[in-house]
């Protein structure tokens, strides 16, 4: 083997964990102790953000753009919120069975989705989750449409924690299950999988000339990021229990599209700060007054996108050489 | 045979608002999905120049459009323009935050109801042939819709104008090179789009209604427009909104509990069997 | 020998106009064949047919004696039939270690696997820096693509190519835009390959073209009017009107 000259752990070691990341992980642990009244939000904060992990890995990973991310969200809570109103409650089961699903949706409606280009995938989606929308408005009997699922009953968690009223088992469940989803995308797009998609969000031409299947690969991705959404959805109804039509609405897809640019599409990092951010905002100005919170969503939206493509996360990673810049000043 | 008019009518007024938008999606392949919120400005403007101006029907309609084109302009000039180059994901991103301003701004200014509309006394009525009651208000909208189309289709393919258009999206670069000022047909086209919308914003009032909620509520049914009556394409963009208008209008009727899940599934279906819509991409053919 | 790459009949129609009709190709294992004519011959036409980004109207498109005709273009860089892009088709955000072990990593088979993380895979790291030091890119392996100079990437062109081990390698115009000194450089680079590679060139560069190839394949119009050793090329009349008499004037 010829002798290497140079040093080639910056790519062995890019997986490695980080202290920030470990510190970024006890901010959650830490907030359960200082907002105690606030758990019920905090537990949103953690479910939209895997949520909004799902849609980075298809779009921020792979470029898929979707209009209609929601569906899969929508599905996954509407059957877990299903299967506990008839008598399966267990929380983890219905987390299965909503991933299943939401799995295989991902998977058949990833042919109708992938087959075009960008516009037309824009279309799709949308359309798909417009007719699983109406679907699921019209079918009431079943959905319970407008007025929402009720009478969903949680059994305890693992047969020991009970959903309780502070909110506590549910904030810590949301935790859990979004640090090992988290855990998972973090290896899977640090492998060489994650790599190609990259790769072919990067230069798609470029792809199938060394050996890539394009196709197979979005399609697996498009399939992981649905059973990702369902997953979160599922958590919602589980920790709420209830489940209302909007679950499936265009303004949660689009929502949870401003929060992904928001934080920075293509970093998971970015998604979670960029749900954090925006929920934390909504909370306060909504608080204030909903019209208006609307209103500067909208315009953060149009700033963002033209002024600070990049993010949060971009800003963040800007910061080194923002600092080494005023230093050399 | 009442519904096929309707039908025809709220066809009409898909058209109307739909055709800016095949425009800046089709030729300048811009993903405006605030299109829809064209329409809604003039439908609110058409309702402040009708109540707190008194002025008539007649007058209120094109004063609307105008003030959507006036809107449409400024926009483009200020913001869109901005992102002609950029991925389409930017171009939604940034319009879907244009819709959220526009809907809360909505919101604030008129409140969540519908708006009432009251149309003059010689547009209202219907005649009544055996079997047959045509609504005014109907035919009214079928005759404007129709001569819209055609001085559109007129305009597109006979004047100077449409020949600057067809050049400047075919090839802005050599356009550019021929003398053509492109970013002034740009700034007119978007403007004429705008206008349109806002016209028929203003006209559907009394069928589709008016509330803050009108540009994600009839989103989807612009994009069908577009998707099945090829982008661009002035004709094809007439039939695909006859062609919805009637679907809608009649499954609603019919199958009240299937209700838009049809709509939906039609689009999907066509952008995967012919994603360059029925009637193909291409102006004025 | 058996020829490695061999076409028969194969034609292309955009509507009424064959960018490549009836063209009989054959590349012989270990050839440094080339493949010339004036713009609009149809020759990277005829390179996507070979790939399979085009499908063709006609014919079939053999290697290794197998028809590949039906296969798409990642199954053929499986099978060893690979080319470099005239423009370069980069992934302008990674670094050159990364880009280059993307390629190693889906010609191991690895593409698939999402556990390990990319760094965890030594072997193919290994086999992506020996190739960049192999040409002279080792010292730029962390550097993001985007960031390097023009002639750089052009060799980063060729380093995804070669990670995906080809026994065929289509070099579409590899020197295309690189300065004269710099060209020079990397058609060595290129000339030092070894001979179980087999290479079909596309090259304007006349200079390079005979210095270079060993077998000459002349295109016109889209289809084929002559090939011969490089000597014979030269002093073909046929050619010579065609082709090379433009490019003397010029």
């Amino acid at each position: 083997m010829a002798k290497i000259s140079i040093d080639l752990s910056p790519l062995q070691k890019a997986s490695a964990w980080k202290p920030a990341e470990v510190v970024f992980w006890l901010l959650p642990v830490i907030a359960f102790f200082l907002f105690p009244k606030s758990l019920a939000l905090l537990s949103q904060i953690a479910i939209t953000a895997l949520f909004a992990l799902s849609l980075d890995l298809i779009l921020g990973y792979a470029g898929i753009i979707s209009l209609g991310h929601a569906a899969f969200f929508g599905l996954g809570a509407y059957a877990a919120g299903l299967l506990a109103k008839y008598g399966w409650g267990d929380p983890l089961l219905g987390l299965a069975g909503a991933a299943v699903l939401a799995t295989a949706a991902g998977f058949i409606s990833s042919f109708l989705v992938l087959r075009g280009s960008d516009l037309t995938r824009l279309m799709v989606t949308l359309g798909v989750s417009m007719m699983l929308y109406e679907a699921a408005n019209k079918a009431t009997d079943f959905t319970g449409g407008v007025d929402g699922l009720q009478g969903v009953e949680m059994k305890p968690l693992l047969g020991e924690f009970t959903f309780d009223l502070y909110g506590k088992t549910a904030y810590w469940y949301s935790l859990i299950v979004l640090f090992l989803m988290f855990w998972l995308a973090r290896r899977l797009v640090q492998s060489p999988f994650g790599h190609s998609l990259r790769g072919i969000k990067q230069n798609v031409k470029r792809m199938p000339a060394i050996g890539t299947p394009v196709h197979g690969r979005l399609v697996a991705v498009y399939t992981i990021g649905a059973g990702y959404a369902g997953v979160a959805g599922a958590l919602l109804t589980q920790t709420t229990q209830f489940v209302s039509l909007d679950v499936m609405s265009f303004s949660r897809s689009a929502e949870l599209l401003l929060i992904l640019v928001l934080g920075g599409t293509g970093s998971l990092y970015g998604a979670l700060i960029g749900t954090a951010v925006f929920m934390a905002a909504q909370h306060y100005l909504s608080g204030i007054n909903p019209q208006y919170w609307q209103f500067w969503l909208g315009a953060a939206l149009v700033l963002i996108v033209l002024f600070a493509r990049d993010g949060i996360m971009g800003f963040l990673n800007r910061l080194p050489a923002l600092a080494a810049k005023k230093r050399g000043d | 045979m009442t519904i096929v008019f309707d039908g025809l009518a709220s066809g009409m007024l898909l058209f109307l608002i739909s055709v800016g938008l095949s425009v800046t999606l089709g030729l300048m392949n811009f993903v405006n999905l605030a299109h829809g919120a064209f329409a809604m400005l003039g439908g609110y403007a058409c309702v402040v120049f009708l109540s707190r101006f008194g002025l008539p029907f007649l007058l209120a309609a094109p004063l609307a459009a105008v003030v959507a084109a006036i809107a449409g302009v400024v926009l483009e000039r200020t913001l869109y323009r901005r992102l002609y180059a950029s991925s389409h994901l930017d171009q939604v991103l940034f319009s879907i935050g244009l819709i959220f301003m526009a809907i809360s701004s909505a919101h604030y200014l008129f409140g969540a109801q519908q708006q009432p509309i009251f149309l003059p006394d010689f547009l209202r009525g219907q005649i009544n042939l055996p079997g047959l009651d045509i609504g005014i208000y109907r035919l009214f909208l079928i005759a404007v819709g129709l001569s819209l189309a055609y001085g559109l289709q007129w305009m597109v393919s006979k004047t100077s104008f449409g020949a600057k258009l067809r050049a400047a999206v075919d090839n802005p670069r050599a356009a550019r090179g021929l003398g053509i000022n492109v970013d002034r047909i740009f700034t007119l086209t978007f403007a004429l789009g705008s206008a349109l919308a806002g016209l028929g914003g203003a006209l559907g009032i009394e069928m589709l209604g008016l509330d803050p909620a009108f540009p994600v509520k009839y989103i989807v049914y612009f994009l069908i427009v577009v998707a099945v009556g090829g982008s661009g394409n002035i004709k094809g963009s007439l039939m695909a909104s006859l062609m919805l208008g009637l679907f809608d209008v009649i499954g609603k009727y019919y199958l009240p509990q299937v209700g838009a899940f049809v709509i939906y599934a039609v689009m999907v279906v066509m952008l995967i069997l012919k994603p360059q819509g029925l009637f193909g991409r291409m102006a004025a053919k | 020998m058996a020829p490695v790459l061999q076409t028969r009949n194969l034609t292309k129609r955009f509507g009424g106009f064959a960018a490549c009709s009836d063209v009989s190709l054959s590349v012989e294992q270990g050839a440094r064949h080339a493949l010339i004519g004036p713009n609009g011959a149809g020759k990277t036409t005829l390179i996507n047919l070979l790939t399979g980004f085009l499908e063709p109207s006609a014919g079939e498109v053999l290697l290794k004696g197998e028809t590949v005709t039906r296969l798409g273009q990642h199954q053929r860089v499986k099978r060893g039939l690979v080319r470099t892009f005239q423009i370069n088709q980069l992934f302008a955000e990674m670094t050159v270690l990364e880009s280059v072990t993307l390629s190693v990593c889906e010609r191991l088979g690895l593409g698939w696997s999402w556990w390990k993380p990319v760094g965890s895979h030594g072997a193919a790291v290994d086999e992506a820096a020996e190739l960049l030091d192999t040409l002279r890119l080792l010292d730029v392996a962390h550097e993001k693509t985007r960031n390097l100079a023009y002639g750089k990437q052009r060799l980063i062109e060729i380093a995804l190519a070669l990670a995906s081990k080809p026994q065929v390698l289509l070099l579409d115009e590899p020197a295309a835009g690189v300065p004269t000194g710099e060209s020079r450089e990397l058609f060595e680079t290129i000339g030092r390959l070894p001979r179980d590679v087999t290479i079909l060139l596309i090259e304007h560069d006349m200079n390079l073209v005979f210095r270079f190839a060993e077998r000459i394949t002349v295109m016109v119009g889209g289809a084929m009017l002559t090939e011969d050793v490089p000597e014979a090329i030269a002093n073909d009349r046929r050619v010579k009107e065609v082709y090379l008499g433009e490019a003397l004037d010029g």
